[in-house]
């Protein structure tokens, strides 16, 4: 088991910057989650990490050692691809045998591994199956199984929940974070799902455009976020762009006065999160109280999502707990909404408003 | 009314397909069904109907010399195209659906040529080479076994390419990089994990690189050595002289060969899923 530390890492495709001086260290045991949309740089940052490609720039150290420079087989990091990647020739158990006999060991330590391996992730009795026999949630534990069984120093998680169903993915997550946790393996997981990363990391990394956004544990993220990126992609936000007129005061594009608890002066957003917001009676008496229009209410079963055009030019979603006794807004009614100055965080506003 | 008349459209359209694939396969299986038929003929003169049956033609071939000197030499010479055509098609394969490369789609084309050019052409050409070759280096090219073996393993390779490359587009390359991280080498990849899961396609690039070689004739006409034949050759050069079913006989031999060939391999690999 080891820590792992990049340095400074960055990948050029030709002109293209797919990943750009990317810092990390992850601890001992520790479940890291690189979150993004695709094409954010969190795949190339793993196969950085495997070997599969070399750095442009930057430096990989794999439980205190450089291995930079050294090929994906000779790194000892255990992979699970999004496709599970199984050998289709091989049976359950001579794929999990595979890189026990690449390291040479003998017949009888193989077998015990491999059964031992096998019965981690319950699997025990279909060793003599090929893979194509197998469902999809259990070919993906024959490639966890694969993985674990060269106790690898860091284990290497590429999507790996994507290709099954959501009822099974909700399982699989908890059982993959449990052995994880059981076995202490340092992990680094990619993934585009936020409410995946959420479940499963100790820590998370956001990245966008081949760059770290903001690394930190799900609370940080979620109450402090260090952009307006961040704060759209880990949870929801609504975004209410304007312009900082004063301290404490902030006026939407839409025309609305706005009080808000930041230093920031300029044009700036600032972002609610839907379920900080308080709609009808109950928004009465807080530092902001907006009057608007329900334009849609989404049933959600466990909580409701209801649409408030509140200017021309601004709308907030907030959620509200289905409980038995609340009262779903109709569509067309006038409602208010509110909140307290702390509830928002304000981001300076970069000009990437058009993009989210 | 409207489940009705929908019923009846599905049903029309299965009987069109089922119709038509019938009659394709009619059309396949006829030749095959009347040549078998035609080699028990008793009658030298084919007729119908025929007026008694007779094994007497399969014993003919045997008697005849250039039948069984003409199918040892096919077999050779198909054998042996089929490995050597495998040993560059495989390679050959292998780089053109893995690397990208200046002149690759050239290259491609290049190998799939020696289908799309006539076979009389090909064999020509090859000829007037082979030609200049040895008037050139004085050595023995024309007539030879060599020089036969390395015309057909050029309409060898073409299957060979397809066939493999076919395979290799269809196996995920996460499994090869999955093998280097478990610690295998490149070559330890290449040999315990990419060639066994392409190993359907190279079986069906043996199987149909040896149909194609053994079938030959219009190259064949043109490199085989004086006094030498090939099975088709031979069977040519007696029908110019008689058309009695012994030529009927050989051809069910043949087709049994192949057929036989077939089914072997198809216990290895299911062949309707790499053709």
């Amino acid at each position: 088991m080891a820590g792992l530390h990049l340095e400074h890492l960055s990948k050029h495709f030709g002109a293209t910057v797919a990943v750009r001086d990317v810092t990390l260290r992850v601890g001992e045991g520790e479940f890291l989650v690189l979150l993004g949309p695709s094409g954010c740089g969190k795949t190339t940052t793993l196969r950085m990490i495997a070997g599969f490609i070399a750095p442009t720039t930057g430096r990989v150290h794999l439980g205190g050692r450089e291995i930079t420079a050294l090929p994906p087989w000779r790194r000892n990091a255990g992979i699970v691809f999004q496709s599970y990647a199984l050998f289709p020739h091989l049976t359950v158990a001579e794929n999990v045998a595979f890189g026990l006999e690449m390291r040479k060991l003998a017949k009888d330590e193989i077998a015990s591994r491999v059964s031992e391996a096998l019965r981690l992730v319950r699997l025990g009795s279909l060793g003599e199956r090929l893979p194509r026999q197998l469902s999809g949630g259990q070919q993906q534990r024959v490639a966890l199984a694969r993985a674990l069984a060269i106790r690898p120093d860091v284990l290497l998680l590429d999507e790996p929940l994507s290709n099954l169903d959501a009822k099974l993915r909700e399982t699989v997550r908890i059982e993959i974070r449990e052995l994880q946790r059981q076995l202490g393996i340092t992990t680094v997981m990619v993934t585009h799902d936020q409410e995946e990363a959420l479940i499963m990391a100790d820590r998370l990394v956001v990245m966008s455009d081949g760059e770290v956004k903001q690394v930190g544990t799900q609370r940080e993220l979620y109450e402090h976020p260090a952009d307006r990126f961040v704060a759209g992609f880990v949870g929801r936000s609504s975004f209410l762009p304007g312009t900082i007129t004063g301290p404490g005061r902030f006026e939407t594009k839409g025309g609305l006065a706005i009080a808000c608890a930041s230093g920031l002066t300029g044009p700036a957003v600032i972002a609610l999160r839907p379920e900080r917001l308080a709609l009808g009676p109950s928004a009465s008496g807080l530092d902001n109280h907006l009057q608007g229009t329900v334009e849609l209410v989404s049933y959600l079963g466990a909580s409701v999502d209801v649409h408030v055009r509140v200017s021309p030019a601004d709308r907030i979603v907030v959620t509200q707990p289905n409980r038995i006794d609340s009262r779903t807004p109709e569509e067309g009614e006038k409602i208010a909404v509110g909140w307290p100055a702390g509830a928002a965080v304000v981001f300076p506003d970069d000009g990437s408003t058009a993009r989210l | 009314m409207t489940t009705l008349v929908s019923i009846d459209r599905r049903t029309l359209g299965r009987w069109a397909f089922n119709g038509a694939a019938g009659i394709t396969l009619g059309f396949i299986l006829l030749p095959l069904f009347f040549v078998t038929w035609l080699a028990f003929f008793r009658a030298e003169i084919p007729a119908f109907p025929p007026d008694g049956y007779s094994l007497k033609w399969f014993w003919a071939i045997a008697k005849h010399d250039k039948f069984v000197q003409g199918f040892v030499l096919s077999l050779q010479v198909a054998v042996s195209a089929m490995l050597i055509g495998l040993g560059i098609g495989v390679p050959a394969a292998l780089c053109l659906a893995r690397y990208r490369f200046l002149g690759r789609e050239p290259l491609s084309n290049l190998l799939l040529l020696p289908l799309v050019v006539p076979g009389i052409v090909l064999g020509t050409s090859i000829y007037v080479f082979h030609v200049e070759l040895t008037i050139a280096t004085e050595l023995p090219v024309i007539g030879s076994v060599a020089g036969l073996v390395a015309g057909h393993v050029l309409i060898v390779i073409p299957w060979c390419v397809r066939l493999v490359a076919a395979s290799l587009a269809g196996i995920d390359r996460s499994i090869e990089e999955a093998a280097q991280s478990l610690g295998a080498t490149p070559p330890v990849t290449f040999f315990r994990i990419t060639l066994p899961t392409i190993r359907p396609g190279i079986v069906a690039a043996a199987l149909f690189g040896f149909v194609v070689s053994f079938g030959n004739l219009e190259m064949s006409l043109f490199l085989v050595g004086v006094g030498r034949t090939t099975l088709p050759i031979a069977i040519l050069q007696y029908l110019e002289w008689k058309i009695d079913p012994t030529i009927a006989a050989v051809s069910v031999l043949q087709i049994l060969l192949i057929g036989v060939a077939m089914m072997i391999t198809d216990r290895f690999v299911k062949l309707s899923r790499v053709v």
